[in-house]
């Protein structure tokens, strides 16, 4: 993911955590040579008008994603395949408002 | 009549001055997190100098407005420490700096949330929260330089040599401060010296440096007596506000 050439810090992927309850959404990614420097860092650059109640950091090189190339195989199968989408339910009347 | 209107010009001088300093780094950070960390906590001690400021110029009751005292006080006039307006040096110097300083206005402001002033009080509790932040930032960052490289270690360890001798400035009491403490509006620097000092005493130990034996102690800046520094700081800053004064944007 970091290019060879690249003369910075480890680079790190910050989540943070809008209000209680709520899930860690994907803020963005810095440079922190610690993980204590990358949560700092990360409070600094995402959080200084108080997003969030809770900040996860994690290397980006711990993640492993899918590749571009599984665009089509990975996502698609599905279509075809009515049965798996909730279309066959009748909503009920008291529902349909939300 | 206890002497608020000075003691406020020193705690406020002390933070504006040494904020000054650090706004230097900005877009000269070492890298850009800690560029935007830097400029954050300059901001944070501009934003208190300004409160502080404000306040001051109410209790002295000559229409003199924060931006008054800061731009038009000529060096002479300011109270901070000789310890904020020394040159920034390099990132070492200013991290051990501002480490110093924050361990020490952390304890000055937890104090003061107790000030018979509630202005004074609320100020502090807002400061008390971003000092909090500037100590643990920046004891990271003394560590991590301390207990580093045989560079970053020289270059740490050479900036504590040339601060030590700055930091009694701090924690020394005169009139001005002991008349405020004893009416319940200010505290005596001198009695927060053994908790500042224990409290460095652990992040240097952990960041294996040393602190150097100073028999003499640098003073002069509460009562106006600065280095050469402090009047090229003010230069810069005063500038633009007074080439063109009454102006707003």
């Amino acid at each position: 993911m970091t290019p060879p050439d690249d003369s910075q810090w480890p680079l790190w992927e910050v989540f943070l955590q809008p209000p209680k309850g709520e899930p860690h959404e994907h803020a963005g990614s810095l440079h922190a040579a610690t993980a204590e420097q990358a949560l700092q860092n990360a409070r600094d650059v995402y959080s200084r008008r108080g997003e969030a109640v809770s900040i996860w950091v994690v290397p980006s090189a711990s993640i492993t994603a899918s590749t571009p190339d599984d665009m089509g195989p990975f996502f698609d199968p599905g279509n075809d395949k009515a049965y798996r989408h909730p279309q066959f339910y009748k909503v009920p009347r008291g529902v349909r408002v939300f | 009549m206890a002497p608020l209107f000075p003691y406020l010009l020193r705690l406020a001088d002390d933070r504006l001055v040494l904020g000054h300093r650090l706004s230097e780094w900005c877009g000269h950070g070492p890298i850009l997190e800690e560029d935007i960390a830097l400029a954050n906590i300059s901001l944070d001690l501009i934003g208190e100098a300004t409160l502080l400021l404000k306040l001051a110029g109410e209790i002295e009751g000559q229409g003199r407005s924060e931006d008054a005292l800061a731009y038009f006080r000529d060096a002479i006039d300011y109270r901070n420490a000789l310890f904020a307006e020394l040159p920034r040096g390099d990132f070492a110097f200013t991290i051990v700096r501002q480490f110093l300083f924050s361990v020490f206005s952390l304890l000055q402001m937890e104090a003061l949330t107790k000030s018979a002033n509630a202005d004074l009080a609320g100020i502090a509790a807002k400061a008390v929260k971003e000092a909090r932040y500037h100590v643990r930032h920046c004891a990271q960052w003394v560590v991590t330089l301390g207990d580093g490289t045989e560079e970053s270690h020289a270059r740490a360890q050479t900036a504590l040599d040339e601060l030590w001798r700055y930091t009694g400035e701090l924690v020394m009491a005169d009139d001005v401060d002991r008349d405020v403490a004893n009416a319940g509006l200010g505290v005596d620097p001198s009695t927060l010296a053994s908790a500042w000092r224990a409290e460095v005493d652990r992040v240097l130990a952990e960041a294996t440096l040393t602190v150097p034996q100073v028999t003499y102690m640098q003073r002069g800046g509460r009562d106006g007596k600065h280095t050469e520094h402090l009047g090229h700081l003010l230069s810069e800053m005063q500038i633009v506000a007074r080439s063109h004064p009454e102006a707003t944007w």
